[in-house]
């Protein structure tokens, strides 16, 4: 019992952030700050989604090159900077990933 | 353009990140289980809250004996994120049903709001062919989304019921920040877009140690208020 009244707790409220604004925002319009502000949701929202996963290693900071992740994701990021596709910047930096393992 | 090839095109260009969800959503299932959920629970919570990080930290502080309350703030902190993808995502969607608006908000993640909002800048952009309708729109958010849905649903399930995942040395895990990076680096074009990565990385790694997932919300924010003041500085908008 205890666990469905989580599940369907945690359900209600996710669905409910993810159809916020969707819905919100059919009739409603927002200052044109805010609006502006919105357009940098992905360039800034994601990085800090992606660069701890990049620079905690089991918790612990590691801005050095012994962190593998950090130097694929580098490496990633070149790729994807000079040649702008999603399936090489993923099979780089996973064979990079790879390779740095297989060395260490 | 039609909805059928906008559709395919969502789960041809979703695709390779399905590589990245599978250990995750394996992950997800052999957690919720060894955290004493039975096959059923999980699998339920996974087509009803399905949200990985959210459902990885519910189960936790399940088995740590936390209360409800607790595990339903910790979702709405984890989950908060999802607000702004809406936002952004709401222009494009607009004059859909609220029928459709709710099927598709349901299905939003990380890396289908990624995978989408590139496309929709991209194609605004291009020169050389139509903008996207609206529905066009929604359809490829349509294949990006079920696609997502449906290998997180296998991969839970699967990580339920067999108990063992994908072996952590093949860091498979390694996928999902590297299709970020794909989506969001050809996406920073110009200084506001700049600062505004740069500043949201920086402020991420140093509020990384904070709980509720703060760390993120944090460098969302500044980072998005640095693209603001760059590009008010500057005096001029950027495409």
């Amino acid at each position: 019992m205890r666990v469905w009244l989580m599940i369907l707790g945690m359900g209600l409220l996710t669905v409910a952030l993810r159809v916020s604004f969707i819905l919100l925002l059919e009739r409603l319009s927002l200052p044109s700050v805010v609006q502006q502000g919105l357009r940098f949701v992905p360039v800034a929202v994601l990085p800090a989604l992606v660069v701890p996963t990049l620079v905690y290693v089991d918790g612990e900071l590691n801005l050095s090159l012994t962190n593998g992740r950090l130097v694929s994701g580098l490496v990633a990021i070149a790729v994807s900077w000079r040649l702008r596709s999603i399936p090489l910047t993923i099979a780089v930096g996973m064979g990079c990933l790879w390779f740095w393992q297989w060395v260490h | 353009m039609g909805r059928r090839s906008e559709f395919f095109s969502g789960i041809k260009a979703i695709s390779p990140i399905t590589l990245g969800v599978v250990p995750f959503g394996m992950i997800a299932g052999i957690t919720a289980v060894e955290s004493g959920l039975t096959g059923g629970e999980a699998i339920a919570m996974s087509v009803l809250v399905f949200a990985g990080a959210s459902q990885l930290a519910g189960v936790q502080l399940l088995a740590s004996g936390a209360p409800l309350l607790v595990i339903w703030l910790t979702t709405l902190m984890i989950n908060l994120r999802f607000t702004m993808y809406s936002a952004s995502l709401a222009p494009h969607l607009r004059g859909l049903s609220t029928c459709h608006k709710i099927l598709l908000a349901y299905m939003l993640t990380d890396q289908g709001y990624a995978m989408c909002i590139s496309y929709y800048d991209r194609t605004a952009q291009a020169s050389d062919r139509p903008h996207l309708t609206t529905v066009e729109k929604a359809w490829f958010f349509g294949g990006v989304a079920t696609t997502i849905w449906i290998v997180w649903q296998v991969s839970t399930a699967l990580g339920a019921i067999l108990g063992t995942g994908i072996p952590e040395s093949w860091s498979l895990d390694f996928a999902i920040p590297l299709i970020f990076l794909g989506v969001i680096v050809p996406a920073i074009r110009h200084r506001a877009s700049v600062a505004a990565a740069l500043t949201a990385g920086a402020i991420a790694i140093v509020a990384h140690p904070l709980p509720l997932n703060l760390g993120l919300i944090a460098g969302s924010l500044v980072g998005i208020a640095a693209g603001v003041g760059v590009e008010r500085w500057q005096g001029k908008e950027e495409p």
